[in-house]
């Protein structure tokens, strides 16, 4: 079902935690839908590098795996860098995931946008291509799924 | 790493050799259909009889009303589209419950969208209906009431005897789905007034892709798979001989041995509840404590999601399943673990261990060992538990 690269996220997930007084926090999805994602990063002033990124994840295993990736992504670049980082990007990374768990990526890097928005806002400042996060991640496609 | 402990028995089950071997000669030897005529086939048709007899002498019922059919699913659908279409001069309203199994929910909605209304009646957070709204339920056109016999995901046993004396009393028909109960605890259809009964082989040690349905005589319910005259006309195809041997065979060890499976089970299953309960916090027993089948366990852990727990336990050689969304292949979780009330985020931990007579106190001691480890693991990963120790902290 998942690739190899995916079940390595899983099993072994690069930077979970949490990181104190962190630069930025975002948390995005919901619990009733059954995945939540809080992205954590400590982003230097000077430079906008993000330094260090932590993750806690409540979700299926593709969530697991495609927020481990996500914060390997985005290790290490600046914050515009990182606004790149797509989902389909992570996918890719993560050699692929099945089709009904694509929405795991898309939570994983609105989880990264909603991180960069928080430091935005703590800092008063604007990333260009940056909007403010949705609430739900999973709103809409619901209503997708029926028929 | 090659442990592998399995406790998806309620998915399927593993044939047993007995079984297996009293199969085999229907595959390469007596190979023969036993509708023809020439005496090769006779040996086939005496095999298909006797497990006729064998299977209604178990349940108390006569041997014209058992009809061999290709699994659960099928029985549930011919028994709920026949006696739709059988009865849609009387009415057209069927009851049955919220935590039936989807053969069950989705031929219902099958057939109101063919314009028949369904009352799908609610449970108690145990599972259990409720027999006072099941009589309020029924209406002059009330045609069909189908009630599982014990549910798949949380084990809670329905009181079928006192759904079938309502019934009975309002002149109205009554399937039961005992796909879960049957070879696992008694069932007599006439102590227990059913006029209707699905089962399926695979669940008791038997083979997949064979079934019966109980029909009473004196119900009249036409065909559901149309085409030859076997079944009394009444379920068309091919004999699948080797799969009604090692049905009936595998019913009657299972009947045979079934006071001391029962004894057994509950006694593994009760230590596996007991020690889930008692040493991992922020759990939820789902089902009825007492009212249960000897095999199941149905738990909830807080702050962690189904799949990703199934997945570790596999790491581990632990076999098992969850009502989670990511299991179901929808957003939704469980619909039985919504309809006792859970909440989505709590329903999208749980996890469905389900024993079998082989199963030892060995193997659920080593599940909870690594069940433990696999909590905590998980939680520790969690944003939902973090927000809650932070919020018990202040």
């Amino acid at each position: 079902m998942y690739s190899e690269k995916v079940m390595d996220h899983f099993s072994n997930p690069r930077n979970v935690g949490e990181i104190e007084n962190a630069s930025g926090v975002g948390t995005v999805g919901n619990a009733k839908c059954g995945d939540i994602m809080r992205i954590y990063l400590d982003i230097d002033e000077e430079t906008k590098i993000i330094k260090d990124c932590k993750f806690k994840t409540f979700g299926c295993g593709a969530a697991v795996a495609t927020s481990s990736m996500a914060t390997e992504l985005v290790k290490g670049k600046t914050i515009y860098e990182a606004l790149q980082v797509t989902n389909k990007a992570v996918m890719e990374a993560l050699d692929g995931l099945p089709p009904v768990k694509v929405h795991c990526s898309l939570l994983a890097e609105e989880s990264i946008h909603a991180a960069l928005w928080d430091y935005a806002q703590k800092n008063n400042i604007e990333i260009p291509g940056l909007s403010e996060p949705k609430n739900d991640i999973h709103e809409g496609e619901e209503d997708e799924d029926e028929e | 790493m090659n442990k592998l402990i399995y406790l998806d028995n309620a998915a399927t089950t593993a044939v047993k050799p007995e079984v297996f071997e009293k199969m085999k000669p229907y595959f390469m030897e007596n190979y023969s259909n036993p509708s023809s005529v020439y005496s090769f086939a006779q040996d086939a048709k005496a095999a298909v009889d006797e497990a006729r007899d064998t299977i209604a002498n178990l349940i108390g019922a006569k041997s014209n009303e058992i009809y061999f059919t290709g699994g659960g699913s099928e029985s549930d659908n011919w028994a709920l589209i026949s006696t739709a279409f059988a009865k849609k001069d009387k009415g057209n309203h069927i009851i049955t419950s919220k935590i039936e199994h989807h053969a069950i929910l989705h031929t219902c909605e099958y057939l109101e969208k063919n314009g028949f209304e369904v009352t799908y009646l609610d449970v108690d957070e145990n599972g259990l209906i409720s027999l006072e709204e099941l009589e309020k339920a029924i209406r002059p056109t009330t045609i069909l009431i189908s009630i599982m016999f014990a549910n798949n995901e949380i084990g809670t046993i329905e009181p079928i005897k006192e759904i079938g004396e309502i019934a009975k009393k309002h002149d109205v028909l009554f399937h039961t789905d005992a796909v879960q109960a049957f070879a696992h605890i008694p069932i007599n259809v006439k102590d227990m007034n059913i006029d209707m009964m699905s089962v399926s082989g695979h669940k008791f040690h038997g083979p997949k892709g064979i079934g019966f349905m109980y029909l009473r005589n004196g119900v009249k319910l036409g065909a559901f798979v149309h085409g030859g005259s076997q079944e009394r006309s009444r379920r068309a195809g091919t004999h699948n001989v080797p799969g009604i041997v090692g049905m009936a065979e595998a019913a009657v060890i299972a009947h045979k041995n079934m006071d001391e499976n029962i004894k057994k089970e509950s006694e593994v299953r009760d230590h596996l509840i007991n020690r889930i309960l008692d040493e991992i916090p922020y759990v939820r027993l789902n089902g009825d404590r007492v009212k249960r089948l000897p095999n199941n366990v149905n738990c909830c852990f807080r702050f962690v999601e189904g799949e990703s727990l199934l997945i570790m336990l596999d790491q581990k050689g632990v076999c098992a399943s969850s009502g989670s969304a990511c299991t179901s292949g929808s957003l939704d979780p469980s619909h039985v673990l919504l309809a006792i009330g859970l909440p989505h985020e709590i329903a999208h931990g749980s996890l469905r261990l389900t024993l079998s007579e082989d199963t030892t106190m060995e193997d659920v001691d080593y599940v909870v060992d690594e069940l433990k480890k696999i909590i905590e693991r998980l939680r520790s990963m969690s944003p939902l538990y973090e927000d809650f120790v932070k919020e018990n902290q202040q």
